[in-house]
């Protein structure tokens, strides 16, 4: 629903809220800010800050990989590609498969610092 | 400072002048050269730089030249090495990163200067050391050290040292490893010079710099349900005087303070210091830009300092309830949260510092902009890390953004700010008025006009 509003009204805020927005920007422009995220991620969580954020943080570095999961998918697609990484590297969900190709090629580290030139 | 109103600054204002620059010029700035941490050793005869790519590169103050004072001396290369190396956790199926988060140098013991320098998960005492002499005349040993045929050998003789063009030598002497399951943001030297912090998301480690196997476990704000998580560990120190005494911050914008003499796990804090907060002020951003970044305690031990997104704070350990003194680093940015959250700069982790005399604080801010705050006059100064018009010796000139209506020549409008040129990392001379101020790859070293 909300995608579709985005759609017709790319730019526009609806009336009611374009007075809102004004009234608060001339108290908080924290608030008009707000308003403005509100307006675009709708489903953005009631918490503000909170755990999404901590978990997120917390769970760097991440990267699960299942190889039961990976060679079933493989199996499935014997004649095709193999299953590729997408567009999000870093998403940390059942539904994304690491693959071989996603782990970053182990760098060279002698390379001396620029800093050093 | 360069004086706002354009006139020469009273006799104690500092005019800051470029000294030098290191670094790469090129635009393309590959991830393994972008700067994480910068400090000076005690003295301020030694500067250090951490990156991302896991090496550490220690510039070393040229001595004075007493005839031409023009300057202080320049900072050169000293040493560099690769201090942490990329690794994979496969029991884990953990990434670790090799970029170096924190140095802290320890005072000077003997000959040799070390080091402690930290990623994610490990923590590494390095070894300094310069040779500058070397044995010769070995009776078993060729000079390429291989070995002679003994039955050659048909006279003794003492083997002398010879002077060798200095070499300086890196050695990790202490690996301290595996005692964090979260990220390490902070490492700090207790004034005992014996022990030392480790402090990850969620907890504080107490180390013995001679002992690798074993660590304190001090702070756990771990929750037993994970989903019960609320805050998390940002910044941690050790009081410069007291032994028994360090803070850390939290991601909801507190600082707690804690007495290791009061218990074995220091779970609750002696002190607790946060601003209250107007609840109608309160909005989705509230709490993000309340998180803490860095929190420095002053050379006195009197004070510390707090970093969060758009503001400086100063505390006076004997007051709670509020901060002594705040400092707006860039308060128009407050109307742009809605787009510095979505390209994740609101995130972004400022660290700051105080001068030596605890008279001025510093910290970074966006377009290769940095702010000082001179806590006694109460003014403070806009300046710019740049290639351009950067000669030795000439004085900086004050930049200044303008948050809205109409711009007036030299200003630069909020959005014209380049937000990828981010000054997160900034250190001070701890005697002089020498500041390093890293960009994304380049360290700049600003010093004050000697006449």
């Amino acid at each position: 629903m909300s995608q579709k509003q985005e759609e017709e009204n790319p730019a526009e805020e609806t009336g009611e809220e374009k007075q809102d927005t004004q009234e608060k920007e001339g108290i908080l422009p924290e608030r008009a800010e707000e308003a403005k995220l509100k307006a675009k991620y709708p489903s953005l969580g009631q918490k503000p800050g909170g755990s999404d954020f901590l978990m997120k943080r917390l769970q760097k570095g991440q990267k699960y990989f299942d190889s039961g999961d990976y060679n079933m998918a493989k199996a499935k697609m014997k004649n095709k590609q193999l299953p590729s990484a997408g567009p999000d590297k870093n998403l940390v969900t059942g539904d994304h498969i690491p693959t071989p190709q996603d782990l970053p090629q182990r760098k060279s580290s002698l390379v001396t610092s620029k800093l050093a030139g | 400072w360069v004086g706002r109103g354009g006139g020469a600054g009273g006799g104690n204002d500092i005019q800051w002048c470029f000294s030098q620059v290191k670094g790469a010029v090129d635009d393309d700035v590959a991830e393994a050269d972008i700067i994480s941490t910068v400090e000076f050793n005690h003295s301020g005869e030694l500067l250090a730089t951490g990156d991302k790519g896991g090496r550490v590169v220690i510039f070393q103050q040229e001595q004075e030249n007493k005839i031409q004072s023009h300057s202080r001396g320049e900072y050169n290369v000293y040493s560099t090495f690769q201090s942490h190396e990329p690794e994979f956790d496969y029991l884990k199926s953990l990434e670790i990163e090799e970029k170096i988060n924190k140095i802290r140098w320890l005072p000077q013991k003997n000959a040799a200067q070390f080091l402690l320098s930290t990623n994610d998960k490990t923590i590494k005492l390095w070894k300094i050391s310069e040779r500058d002499k070397r044995p010769e005349g070995y009776n078993l040993k060729e000079e390429d050290g291989r070995y002679r045929d003994p039955t050659t050998v048909t006279t003794l003789r003492v083997p002398v040292f010879r002077p060798m063009d200095l070499m300086v030598e890196a050695s990790p002497r202490r690996i301290f490893a595996n005692a964090h399951t979260y990220h390490i943001n902070s490492i700090s030297i207790n004034s005992d010079y014996e022990t030392y912090l480790s402090a990850d998301d969620l907890r504080i480690n107490l180390w013995h710099l001679e002992i690798t196997d074993r660590s304190f476990n001090i702070v756990d704000i771990k929750p037993a349900n994970m989903e019960e998580l609320t805050e998390v560990i940002t910044a941690a120190e050790f009081h410069p005087n007291s032994c028994n005494t360090f803070v850390y911050s939290s991601s909801k914008g507190t600082i707690r303070l804690c007495d290791m003499r009061a218990s074995a796990l220091c779970d609750r804090h002696s002190k607790l210091f946060e601003e209250p907060e107007d609840p109608s002020n309160r909005s989705f951003f509230s709490e993000i830009i309340s998180s803490i970044s860095d929190v420095k305690f002053s050379h006195s031990g009197r004070y510390m300092m707090t970093r969060d997104y758009l503001s400086v704070k100063i505390w006076d350990l004997n007051m709670e309830n509020r901060p002594v003194e705040t400092y707006q680093v860039h308060e128009y940015l407050r109307s742009k949260l809605c787009s510095l959250y979505e390209n994740d700069c609101i995130f972004d982790k400022f660290e700051c510092c105080w001068n030596g005399s605890d008279s001025v604080v510093m910290t970074g801010s966006y377009n290769n902009f940095f702010r000082m705050f001179d806590r006694n006059t109460k003014r403070d100064i806009t300046l710019e890390a740049s290639r351009e018009n950067n000669k030795p010796r000439t004085v900086l000139k004050p930049r200044k953004v303008c948050a809205s209506g109409k711009r007036k020549k030299d200003e630069i409008s909020v959005d014209s700010l380049d937000f990828n040129k981010k000054i997160l990392h900034t250190a001070w001379h701890p005697k002089e008025n020498i500041i390093a101020v890293a960009t994304t790859n380049n360290l700049y070293i600003f010093q004050d006009k000697v006449n």
